[in-house]
């Protein structure tokens, strides 16, 4: 499933946030959206993921989500949005509840995304029990659950620390190597975007536009922390972004 | 520049008032403790050593004569007179129906509470139409009402569910719509982002989200409840607590006046605890 975003435009109270933004989500690729903080990244997401309705422009979904797919859109939020009342399996049976999911079937789900993302000794603890890496963990494995055509992510990874980072990016990574999904994954982090994505969509301060699309053609699994051709990539995203970087943050000051 | 002081100051040392700094220097000194307090936790012995000290001041200064007996009844005649209404029976004849109508009038009061505080806090036109009245009946003193509730419901059971129901419901409203709206949105967007009904969203969400601040509220309104009791009993009650203090009242039989006055006291102490004990059961998931 594939999805199209066409001339797509915004704004809140009269302030124009983004304009005409057209893009591809090919299936199985992972996109990522840089840019200045405040330029619409959040927004963009929002509206891919149908939780807001754009002013201009419309999204565009090609082709039915594949069998057995719960909720093709699935979002994984920065602050992980783990319900703190339920246990690690009680989050991700939620998902599952209202398709009518329960018991031996829904421990199999469970169970499954559990293991895939390393989790399976933790499935009665709560969440406060958790480290950030382990939070964002469960995130990904209630992402699964549902077994999404596409994974929204915002920022993802932006509310750990460095190390933490490392390691969930190599997790990601190898989740997507076994089983392609398709992504679209917000970050500001540039290491990020060149570690992730296929195709890095870099946008201007607000009002936010795509200022460049830069492709990587490396296979994921084949990058590594430190890659020269990826230092390179990031340090061109780099130049791109810093003059929009320093004036969005000069902007900030005078709203 | 200031490297330069520190060096001169440094060679200066072996000689005059530096010498003494060195000295200290060695022996060093610990940094003065400056953290602590503000995390108040109740050791259970305090609560009822303060209960103990007072009890028996009271004892004491009746007993010299220091209180004088029509200030303050004996704690011992109190006790005596408790004694006396527990072997007599008529203990549980008060404290049956008492604890009835605190039941039956919280149980109305804050189910219709909390519901109406919910859609509050769920609803745009609710909230619009019904926080400006609750905010109107908020402050009426219920006991004022009374009349009108034995006009409405009787002068039986009824008037004195009515009063206890309607002066627990405004502050399990006004709880119950502030904790609804500090539910963390995030929560509620992740929940419409992997498209559950607006009913599982209110269910599992919303619900157990509020729930510390519709205890917290529930709290308040049992103690409004307990005080109700009493003035419920005032119109047509031949027995309860409230019927009980009252005609002691009435006869200033202060022994009987304060029996009384310390079941009731008991029974907020009984809620609270129950309440806290809840709390820890439902509310454990809390950081
Ligand atoms: N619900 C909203 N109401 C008003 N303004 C908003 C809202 N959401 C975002 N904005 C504004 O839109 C701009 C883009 O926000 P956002 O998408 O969160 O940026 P990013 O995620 O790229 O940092 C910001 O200037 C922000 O203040
Ligand atoms: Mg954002």
């Amino acid at each position: 499933m594939d999805i199209k975003l066409e001339a797509i435009g915004h704004s809140y109270d009269g302030v124009r946030v983004m304009r005409d933004i057209t893009l591809d989500i090919p299936d199985g690729r992972i996109v990522c959206i840089v840019g200045p903080s405040g330029c619409g990244k959040s927004t963009l997401l929002r509206f891919i993921g149908g939780l807001e309705r754009p002013m201009e422009g419309r999204v565009v979904q090609m082709g039915e989500a594949p069998e057995g797919c719960l909720n093709p859109l699935t979002y994984i939020f920065q602050d992980f949005a783990l319900l703190p009342w339920r246990s690690v399996a009680g989050n991700i049976s939620l998902v599952l509840e209202d398709h009518g999911i329960k018991g031996a079937k829904a421990k199999a789900i469970i169970d499954d995304v559990l293991a895939r993302t390393k989790l399976s000794d933790f499935a009665q603890a709560l969440p406060k029990q958790l480290s950030g890496g382990m939070k964002q963990r469960v995130a990904i494995a209630r992402a699964l659950a549902v077994n999404p055509a596409v994974m929204l992510m915002d920022e993802p990874l932006s509310a750990l620390d460095s190390q933490t980072r490392e390691l969930l990016m190599d997790d990601l990574v190898s989740l997507w190597s076994r089983q392609p999904f398709t992504a679209v994954y917000v970050t500001h982090n540039l290491n990020e975007a060149v570690r992730l994505g296929h195709k890095i969509v870099v946008l201007s301060r607000r009002p936010g536009q795509i200022r460049e699309v830069v492709e990587i053609d490396k296979p994921l699994d084949q990058r590594q922390f430190g890659d020269a051709d990826l230092d390179e990539k990031q340090k061109y995203l780099w130049q791109l972004m810093r003059e929009e970087a320093r004036a969005a943050d000069a902007e900030l000051l005078n709203v | 520049m200031s490297d330069a002081t520190l060096n001169t100051s440094r060679a200066a040392g072996t000689q005059g008032p530096d010498k003494q700094a060195a000295a200290m220097g060695e022996t060093g000194k610990p940094v003065a403790f400056r953290g602590g307090g503000f995390a108040p936790r109740s050791p259970k012995w305090v609560g009822v050593a303060v209960f103990v000290v007072l009890i028996a001041i009271a004892e004491w200064g009746t007993r010299t004569g220091w209180i004088s007996a029509l200030t303050l009844p004996r704690p011992s005649d109190v006790l005596a007179t408790f004694q006396e209404l527990y072997q007599s029976g008529m203990l549980f004849k008060h404290l049956g129906p008492s604890l009835a109508r605190l039941a039956v009038g919280a149980l109305i009061g804050v189910s219709v509470g909390v519901s109406v505080g919910v859609l509050i806090g769920l609803f745009s036109y609710v909230r619009a139409g019904l926080v400006p009245l609750v905010a109107a009946i908020f402050p009426i003193p219920k006991i004022a009402l009374l009349p009108l509730f034995v006009i409405w419901f009787g002068i039986g059971e009824g008037s004195k569910y009515a009063l206890i129901a309607f002066g627990t419901f405004t502050p399990t409203v006004v709880a119950t719509y502030g904790a609804v709206d500090n539910v963390d949105r995030t929560l509620i967007r992740m929940g419409q982002s992997f498209g559950l009904s607006w009913w599982s969203i209110v269910r599992k969400i919303v619900l157990p989200g509020a729930m510390p601040g519709i205890l917290s509220g529930l709290r308040i309104s049992l103690a409004i409840a307990i005080i109700l009791l009493v003035a419920a009993e005032m119109l047509g009650a031949e027995y309860g607590i409230g019927a009980y203090i009252l005609q002691a009242g009435s006869l200033y039989d202060l022994e009987r006046l304060f029996a009384g006055v310390v079941i009731l006291s008991v029974l907020g102490v009984v809620t609270s605890t129950v309440i806290g004990l809840i709390e820890r059961r439902v509310l454990g998931w809390r950081t």
